[in-house]
């Protein structure tokens, strides 16, 4: 596993540590409007105390929350040719890149890592939406290879976790072709027969939700998350009306039969332990000792029987 | 009245000129004639210089071409026994994408592509080109039947994206076509796509998971439209030229690129100039396609799964 680091970084941290943050500070949130203490904010996962609105969660945040101890350990992708098409707009897309790499401290907008989620080993794969608008481009699709390979090396399930606007445009038709890509990736792992959870937080959209992203065996989504294929402004432009309230939001998906639920942050890793024990453990988990097989010279008197059951 | 482009106006007015003489000319007037002949040479000339260094927006227009042949003529010039299947049998039928059995130089396929329409009113009926997600999964359907049957599958793409709209998206648009790409990488049978005008993003990959795909010499293929890109990349539509530019959306850029695997070459002119020699030249590309793949490795799916994979970083083995 050559481009795997074995790095492995026991993350078990305060949610807020003091010193970051000073006391006095405020978030305000973008849904009631309310102000709330930001250590406050952070210690209830970024959702609003007052109203349950889910703020997007940093990356590193979210791992930490899913994996059993915050421990965790992440993969080094290979390095992706990342300017095929010397794209400029009116920036250079390296220089794009660049920033967005220097304020996030990331190569790109995907991490994949592996650790224990209830004990079960689990390959998650997470986009980093602060990076690019977590637009997938041939990084983050070979992200998804990844991932995809490692859950398959480590018979474990696989947890991809889109936020993402959609394709990346200044990676041009390349970006378009990891639509394929990563659903050959996710189909590699289900005939491999394991699990491929997605858990949709806000935003999914454009190429990604219209690829990997609609494909798990079992769809969760964030409260609130917006999902979808079009744009809600280019679909107001088409059709020249107003959309109906909540549209394209997590609960008007599950409303609409395209998820299987909407868990809120606090109750995910909850759910995810359960499901994955649910699918990997079929057998009763009170332990149900075979009796040993007796061999014929046993049949005829009362002697002590060693046990060999095992795990 | 045939449609001409902005950069086709010094054409338009030779030709105009040309017609003029020809309504003219008085039987046996070899003047006219040869100030005929002269000015068709120049039409020719100005032609090939034109459409030899077309610009990719340039191109964008040829390929939006609302007189550049549709799925539906390549069907009845290149389809025997053409036996349209309707639905999704979920929900309803699509009409932006046509569908069904027929014979193709002798052999039995499954032909699947969008259909935009000719005129305003079969625009409409086939909301140009705009599929809903009851026709990608019609495409499925048809997909999986051509499995069944060993059949070959052939689609022509030509669409601008997939519909945006209300009802689209409440029966799973984004759903639809990631399982109609899945569809298309899971079927055992060889799939050759062509893009014969317009292939829009999602919408069109959703049909050109494929074996082979081929795209016509002045079609465009994109993850957006130039429109698209630069009102989003550039915050003003006007820009479409720049972004049409930057984003490689020609059968020369892509193939450069390694996502196509042919390009197609075209009348002088454009498709729309010769249509028969558009469609023509499309059927003997897929016949050619489809041999290849008859000849070779007969893992279809495997190919394609490689395929695909390739378009990416080289990922080292795992153990
Ligand atoms: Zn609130």
């Amino acid at each position: 596993m050559s481009w795997l680091t074995n790095f492995v970084r026991p993350k078990i941290q305060a949610w807020v540590r003091k010193s970051e943050v000073p006391d006095n500070l405020w978030d305000k949130c973008p849904n009631c409007g309310q102000m709330i203490f930001h250590r406050e904010l952070e210690a209830n996962l970024r959702v609003c105390p007052h109203c349950g609105h889910h703020m997007r969660l940093p990356v590193a945040k979210r791992l930490e929350l899913l994996f059993d101890d915050g421990a965790y350990q992440r993969i080094d992708l290979p390095k992706a040719d990342l300017d095929p098409l010397k794209f400029r707009d009116r920036k250079r897309y390296t220089d794009r890149l660049k920033e967005s790499q220097t304020t996030t401290g990331e190569t790109d907008a995907i991490v994949v890592a592996r650790g224990r989620i209830g004990a079960h080993a689990v390959v998650i794969a997470a986009f980093n939406f602060d990076f690019m608008g977590g637009s997938m481009g041939v990084a983050v699709g070979d992200g998804l290879v990844a991932a995809a390979r490692l859950a398959i090396a480590d018979e474990s399930p696989l947890i991809v976790i889109p936020a993402s606007g959609g394709a990346r445009m200044q990676e041009g038709i390349l970006s378009l072709m990891q639509m394929p890509r990563s659903i050959i990736a996710v189909e590699e792992l289900r005939e491999a027969g394991l699990p491929y959870f997605v858990l949709l937080t806000d935003p999914t959209t454009g190429g990604v939700s219209a690829s990997f992203a609609m494909l798990g065996d079992i769809a969760i989504a964030e409260p609130g998350a917006v999902i979808g294929f079009a744009g809600a402004r280019v679909i107001e432009e088409t059709i020249r009306e107003k959309l109906p309230p909540g549209f394209q939001r997590a609960e008007y998906l599950l409303e609409h039969g395209m998820i299987d639920m909407v868990v809120p942050r606090s109750e995910l890793k909850a759910t995810l332990v359960r499901l994955i024990s649910l699918l990997r453990q079929p057998a009763p988990s009170a332990e149900i000792v075979p009796l040993p097989k007796l061999s014929p010279a046993l049949l005829h008197g009362p002697r002590e029987v060693q046990g060999e059951a095992g795990e | 009245m045939p449609t001409f482009l902005d950069f086709e106006k010094p054409i338009a007015e030779l030709e105009g000129k040309i017609e003029e003489l020809r309504h003219l000319a008085t039987s046996g007037d070899i003047n006219i004639a040869e100030e005929v002949s002269r000015l068709q040479a120049k039409v020719d000339r100005l032609l090939r210089q034109t459409y030899a260094k077309l610009t990719p927006w340039q191109k964008t227009l040829v390929a939006r071409h609302p007189e550049r042949p549709h799925l539906k003529d390549y069907i009845q010039e290149l389809i025997d026994d053409f036996t349209p299947l309707a639905g999704d049998r979920l929900y309803a039928d699509d009409a932006a994408i046509i569908g069904g059995i027929g014979r193709f130089r002798g052999w039995s396929a499954m032909i699947v592509g969008q259909e935009k329409g000719s005129d305003t009113e079969t625009r409409v009926r086939h909301n140009f080109g705009m599929a809903k997600p009851e026709g990608y999964r019609k495409a499925q359907r048809l997909m999986h039947l051509a499995d069944r049957y060993k059949l070959p599958v052939v689609s022509l793409v030509d669409t601008p994206g997939a519909y945006p709209g209300i009802g689209a998206e409440e029966r799973g648009q984004a759903e639809a076509i990631a399982r109609c790409i899945a569809t298309c990488l899971k079927i055992e049978v060889p799939l050759v796509s062509v893009i014969i005008g317009e292939g829009g993003s999602g919408g069109a990959i959703a049909l050109a998971a494929a074996n082979t795909v081929l795209m016509l010499e002045h079609a465009v293929y994109s993850v957006i439209s130039p429109e698209g890109c630069a009102s989003i990349l550039w915050r003003s539509a006007e820009h479409a030229q720049d972004a049409a530019e930057a984003l490689k959306l020609t059968a020369a850029d892509l193939l450069k690129l390694k996502v196509i695997d042919g390009i197609v070459p075209e009348p002088l002119g454009g498709a729309h100039r010769d249509r028969a020699a558009a469609i023509d030249a499309v059927g003997d590309a897929v016949e050619g396609a489809l041999a290849q793949l008859r000849n070779g490795s007969d893992d279809y799916k495997a190919h394609r799964r490689a395929k695909f994979l390739a378009m990416g970083s080289q990922m080292p083995e795992i153990r």
